[in-house]
């Protein structure tokens, strides 16, 4: 477990509080095809930020470049006030759910975390990673190989694994992708705990689902960020119809 | 953590896997073993000329081997993105070339272990007085061969063609190994010592050097782009 002083530190400097993210300006392009457009985004620690948006709106990108495995062409990224293209240990700060379970289907739950534990150095990796196996309820499972494992339980030992080195900043890319709707619901349970007591942004389609965990809400469309609001978010229907409007107007455009 | 446990694990992880399939040890091993038959049926050797055709053989068929090794590589990574999460680990990112490297390595060293005493029974040459040097070229051209290769097998990992993108792009910039290597062995075969083939072990031992610095220091960057 990532020791207490450790998360303290990693959320203020000199005893003022940082954002967990701060991005400024952020461009990213492929080629000719411009994925983000002067994206500023600033999430105070603690906060869940859900961002909404249509296919190709740039969430996976943003994602990636918050997640320190994507350079932006152009802007600013500071996490926890740290530069990611100079500090390696900065990674451990950060946890990561994709669409992709990141797990070996050739090795056992236990095993998968336990690797993930020893890789971020973590002093009782095999304590950790039987604590998350139980956490997450797979603990009768725990000596299965991953690729004997539904779509729930994959994403649940995932989001075990996110969790292994106790990350103060939690990246979820389109987690409930695949997910039924019992096993959304559970990983939605899943996500409210940990809710409040470090930093979330999640990226997905489904506004129920997003508004569930939101503090606040940002809608990218075509890589800009179109809409920003902590205000509202009890009124789903009201969130819904705002998001449609914003993807009708991008699917205009094209 | 330190660099050197970092990279243990990869390849305690690469080779958990491995022993759970037997993916990569079956296609290299069966290959290199169906290849030293067929040389020998096709040149049918007298015991003289097979002393002379030896050191092409071994190298052709480890070549392939290799290869067919390198290209499932980093296969065991892409399907669910494990790269991708290899990448979120603190260390250094370089590590994962080296841990990827390494057990390469390992994996054409069984292989080696295998079709050395099996080309000598297939062709009659006994190869056991040679043995420790002929150990020594083999490793330091298996080292070149796994440096380069393991480059390359990430570049073409997430290409649709990467079965025949890697022997393009692996071949011609390991040619100074199968050269050097082929002259090595046999002058190791014709009785020399090390000494006398030291010109070909100094161009392997550079060749070695200059692509895992090279590896090290273009992996993350390779991976990105």
């Amino acid at each position: 477990m990532l020791p207490r002083l450790a998360l303290q530190n990693a959320q203020r400097i000199h005893g003022e509080p940082v954002h967990a993210v701060e991005a400024g300006n952020l461009e990213k392009a492929f080629g000719a095809v411009q994925a983000l457009r002067r994206v500023t985004l600033e999430v105070p620690a603690g906060e869940s930020l859900v961002i909404f948006g249509p296919n190709g709106a740039g969430k996976t990108t943003l994602i990636k470049i918050l997640a320190t495995l994507m350079r932006p062409s152009s802007g600013r990224l500071r996490l926890f006030g740290r530069d990611p293209q100079r500090d390696d240990d900065l990674r451990r700060l950060i946890g990561v759910v994709s669409h992709h379970s990141y797990l070996y289907g050739g090795l056992t739950a236990a095993e998968n975390l336990l690797f993930a534990a020893r890789m971020y150095g973590l002093p009782d990796a095999a304590g950790r990673a039987g604590e998350l196996i139980e956490t997450v309820g797979l603990g009768a499972r725990r000596y299965d190989l991953v690729r004997t494992f539904s779509r729930g339980m994959l994403q649940r030992l995932t989001i075990a694994r996110a969790l292994v080195h106790n990350p103060p900043l939690l990246l979820l890319d389109e987690p409930y992708t695949g997910l039924d709707r019992q096993a959304a619901g559970l990983f939605t349970d899943l996500l409210a705990d940990l809710r409040g007591e470090r930093t979330i942004v999640l990226t997905t389609h489904s506004i129920e689902q997003g508004l569930a965990l939101a503090d606040r809400i940002v809608i990218l469309v075509d890589g800009a960020v179109a809409y920003e609001s902590r205000d509202g978010l009890e009124d789903q229907h009201a969130v819904g119809q705002l998001y449609a409007e914003f993807v009708r107007s991008s699917a205009w455009v094209h | 953590m330190g660099a050197l446990s970092t990279v243990g694990l990869l390849v305690w992880k690469d080779l958990t896997l491995e022993l759970r399939t037997k993916e990569i040890l079956t296609a290299m091993g069966v290959f290199a073993l169906l290849a030293a038959v067929i040389f020998n049926f096709a040149f049918s050797p007298s015991p003289a000329q097979a002393l002379a055709l030896l050191p092409g053989m071994l190298w052709v068929t480890l070549t392939f081997a290799a290869t067919l090794g390198l290209s499932r590589s980093f296969v065991l990574e892409r399907d669910q993105q494990c790269l991708e999460a290899l990448r979120l680990f603190p260390s250094d990112r370089s590590l994962i070339y080296l841990g990827k490297a390494a057990a390469n390595l390992l994996f054409l060293l069984v292989v080696e272990a295998l079709i050395l005493p099996a080309m000598a029974v297939i062709s009659g040459v006994a190869l056991l007085p040679y043995l420790l040097p002929l150990a020594l070229v083999l490793l330091l051209g298996s080292v070149g061969l796994v440096a380069v290769g393991t480059i390359f097998s990430a570049i073409s990992v997430n290409t649709r063609i990467r079965e025949v993108l890697l022997p393009v792009l692996l071949f011609p910039i390991a040619s100074p190994v199968l050269i050097s290597g082929v002259k090595a062995t046999m002058g190791i075969l014709a009785g020399r010592t090390l000494l006398d083939v030291l010109p070909g072990l100094r161009i392997l031992a550079i060749f070695d050097l200059m692509f895992v610095v090279l590896g090290y220091l273009l992996f993350d960057f390779l991976l990105e782009e």
